[in-house]
């Protein structure tokens, strides 16, 4: 449903993208993740007509986005990280209008405004002003106007970016729905969480570069079985990772931030018995100390040696991902 | 790079944005179709903001009962009592302030994420739909107010001395101007960072065209070196054909000025809007 070919995109000399493989078969979740400025959200405007690649091609249903952008932008959705709406006028009148953009008649507009507006559970304010709405009222109808048009491919761009929980398991819920109808969507996240959750298979970026592919399982079994994290206090990091360096089957991943160390292990009973008594020997009292499976931010961390959110791409690795040598600390 | 900050009001524009693919043009009748989608959406707008409403009219009333009043008595315009050539200025005053809100619209669109709606989110809709439906929108909005200001100046004394049909014409030449100026703004709206700018930006180069012009005073009234310039510029031609439309005289001369003015500013500013827009 979607493909993209080696597509790259360099804005002056830094290369958004150095060439993007992806292919997402229809009816299904992509996720597509990586830190800031990894180039998601040049792909996601590549995709959407909004930019030209460089170099490469990408295809949505079959129809190159350059070649015939118009067609493109019928079959396609985007729902964004903030809410681009009318705020005078009503969420009803908003989605019309949207509908009428998609050159639906009158009467099929207003229709399709209801189904969206129902679904979306906001017909009881769909005849205020969306000035009374609140923020998490604001992004559902913002998700509602991609789907006036009933589009196939749906790209959200961040779409839990800055909501509460609850509103981030309906968005979820709703995704799930989309999907289950046929809907194939390209989900752009820093939330690993929500590729856990939504997604059949993801890719992550750095750097203008897909680093790694596969389901959240096989990215998860990149990193071994269990971890063992131990956070100790700040002052203690460093004893404490020289302490630990010969134990589990990886090179530990350290927290800076956090004063946390993140081993994976092979064998989780021994390796965190041995921890203890490492630890106990050195005489460090970790502050928190546990046995849990790898989450998708571990799997982020150790491919781009970079905790999500990170925004400067220069800055010193804190961590050194699955390479024999102990980690490096900062000056 | 297209770093994505927490929740921008603006979407990140890349420092090189402009390579968007060039879609193949729409039917003309998809691009009217999505303008009168827009300019619906601006005109609701309108009407939904009652205080604006309010003072936005209140405005043009008090110009008129000011100069009617206040200064009437010391302005004197040889062969014309001053209600009659006053009112036809002050039409012209009005689409031409009236026309300065198409920046402060357009401003508002692009900080409020609507134009993300209509150019980000990838919307099958012509471009040059969101410019046309706005300054449709705030021509319509100018037919009321030039309507009104014919009543309240009905109302301290102003009449057609030339019958209906040219008083027409008149509001029709006022209107276009007031058009034309109307692209003038949008480009000026889309270039300013914020609406309140664009409302001061607006009112720059309106506040000497409107007043080194025929549209309060007679221009033989004025130094003459201003002369010149205050007799040719659109904002003074206009002004006088719509006088002479309304109350007799010679027209001829200032409708073909004030066309060929009007045409002009539109050849000039449409493309420099829409280019404008393509960028933002």
């Amino acid at each position: 449903m979607i493909e993209v070919e080696g597509v790259s995109k360099a804005f002056g000399r830094t290369k958004a993208l150095a060439g993007v493989d992806m292919s997402v078969p229809a009816g299904t979740v992509q996720g597509l993740l990586g830190p800031n400025g990894a180039g998601k959200t040049t792909l996601v405007r590549i995709l959407a007509t909004l930019l030209a690649p460089d170099t490469g091609r990408a295809r949505i249903s079959g129809v190159d986005v350059q070649k015939d952008p118009n067609t493109v932008r019928s079959l396609i959705g985007l729902a964004g990280q903030y809410a681009a709406v009318d705020e005078t006028l009503t969420g009803r009148e908003n989605l019309v209008m949207v509908g009428r953009l998609y050159r639906l008649g009158a009467k099929l507009a207003k229709a399709r405004a209801g189904e969206s507006l129902e679904r979306l559970g906001l017909v009881e304010a769909a005849d205020r002003p969306v000035k009374t709405y609140s923020g998490g009222m604001r992004r559902r109808l913002d998700l509602g106007a991609s789907l006036v048009g009933r589009p196939r491919v749906l790209i959200l761009d961040e779409p839990t970016t800055g909501l509460d929980p609850r509103t981030r398991l309906d968005m979820w819920a709703f995704i799930r729905d989309l999907v289950a109808e046929g809907t194939t969507v390209l989900l752009t996240t820093q939330y690993l969480e929500e590729a856990d959750q939504l997604a059949d298979h993801s890719i992550v970026i750095d750097r203008g570069q897909v680093i790694a592919s596969g389901t959240s399982a096989e990215l998860k079994a990149r990193l071994g079985s269990d971890l063992i994290a131990v956070q100790v206090p700040a002052a203690e990091l460093d004893r404490a990772t020289a302490a630990l360096a010969g134990i589990g089957c990886g090179a530990p991943v350290i927290d800076q931030a956090r004063a946390q160390i993140t081993i994976a292990v092979c064998d989780p009973v021994p390796d965190l018995m041995a921890a203890l008594r490492t630890l106990d020997a050195a005489g460090i009292v970790p502050v928190d100390l546990g046995l849990r499976r790898p989450s998708l931010d571990d799997v982020f961390l150790s491919l781009t040696g970079r905790a999500t959110g990170d925004d400067d791409p220069t800055a010193p690795l804190t961590t050194t991902p699955r390479t024999p040598q102990p980690s490096r600390s900062p000056a | 790079m297209t770093a994505v900050q927490s929740a921008p009001a603006r979407p990140p524009t890349p420092p090189e944005e402009l390579t968007t693919p060039e879609p193949a043009p729409l039917p003309r009748s998809a691009v009217f179709a999505d303008a009168v989608v827009i300019a619906r959406r601006n005109l609701t707008r309108i009407a939904r903001t009652r205080q604006l409403l309010v003072f936005a009219t209140i405005q043009p009333v008090m110009f008129v009962l000011l100069f009617r009043y206040v200064f009437g008595g010391a302005i004197h315009v040889p062969g014309i009592s001053y209600v009659d050539f006053l009112i036809p200025g002050v039409i012209v005053q009005t689409v031409v302030f009236g026309a300065t809100s198409t920046a402060v619209g357009l401003s508002q669109d692009m900080s409020n994420g609507i134009i993300d709606r209509f150019r980000f989110r990838s919307l099958p809709m012509s471009r040059s739909a969101v410019l046309a439906g706005r300054t449709i929108a705030d021509l319509v909005r100018n037919v009321f107010v030039v309507l009104l200001m014919i009543v309240v100046g009905m109302a301290v004394g102003f009449r057609f001395h030339n019958g209906v049909g040219p008083a027409v014409a008149a509001v029709f030449v006022a209107l276009l101007l007031g058009y034309a100026l109307s692209w003038v703004f949008a480009l000026i709206g889309l270039t300013v960072a914020d609406p309140e700018t664009a409302q001061l930006a607006g009112f720059l180069p309106i506040f000497p065209l409107v007043f080194a012009s025929s549209v309060f005073v007679s221009i033989q009234s004025m130094p003459g070196w201003l002369q010149a310039f205050a007799k040719n510029q659109p904002i003074s031609r206009a002004a006088d054909t719509v006088r002479a439309l309304t109350e007799g005289g010679p027209v001829a001369t200032n409708l073909i000025w004030t066309l060929l003015w009007s045409t002009a500013i539109l050849a000039v500013f449409i493309p420099l809007a829409v280019r404008r827009y393509r960028k933002v």
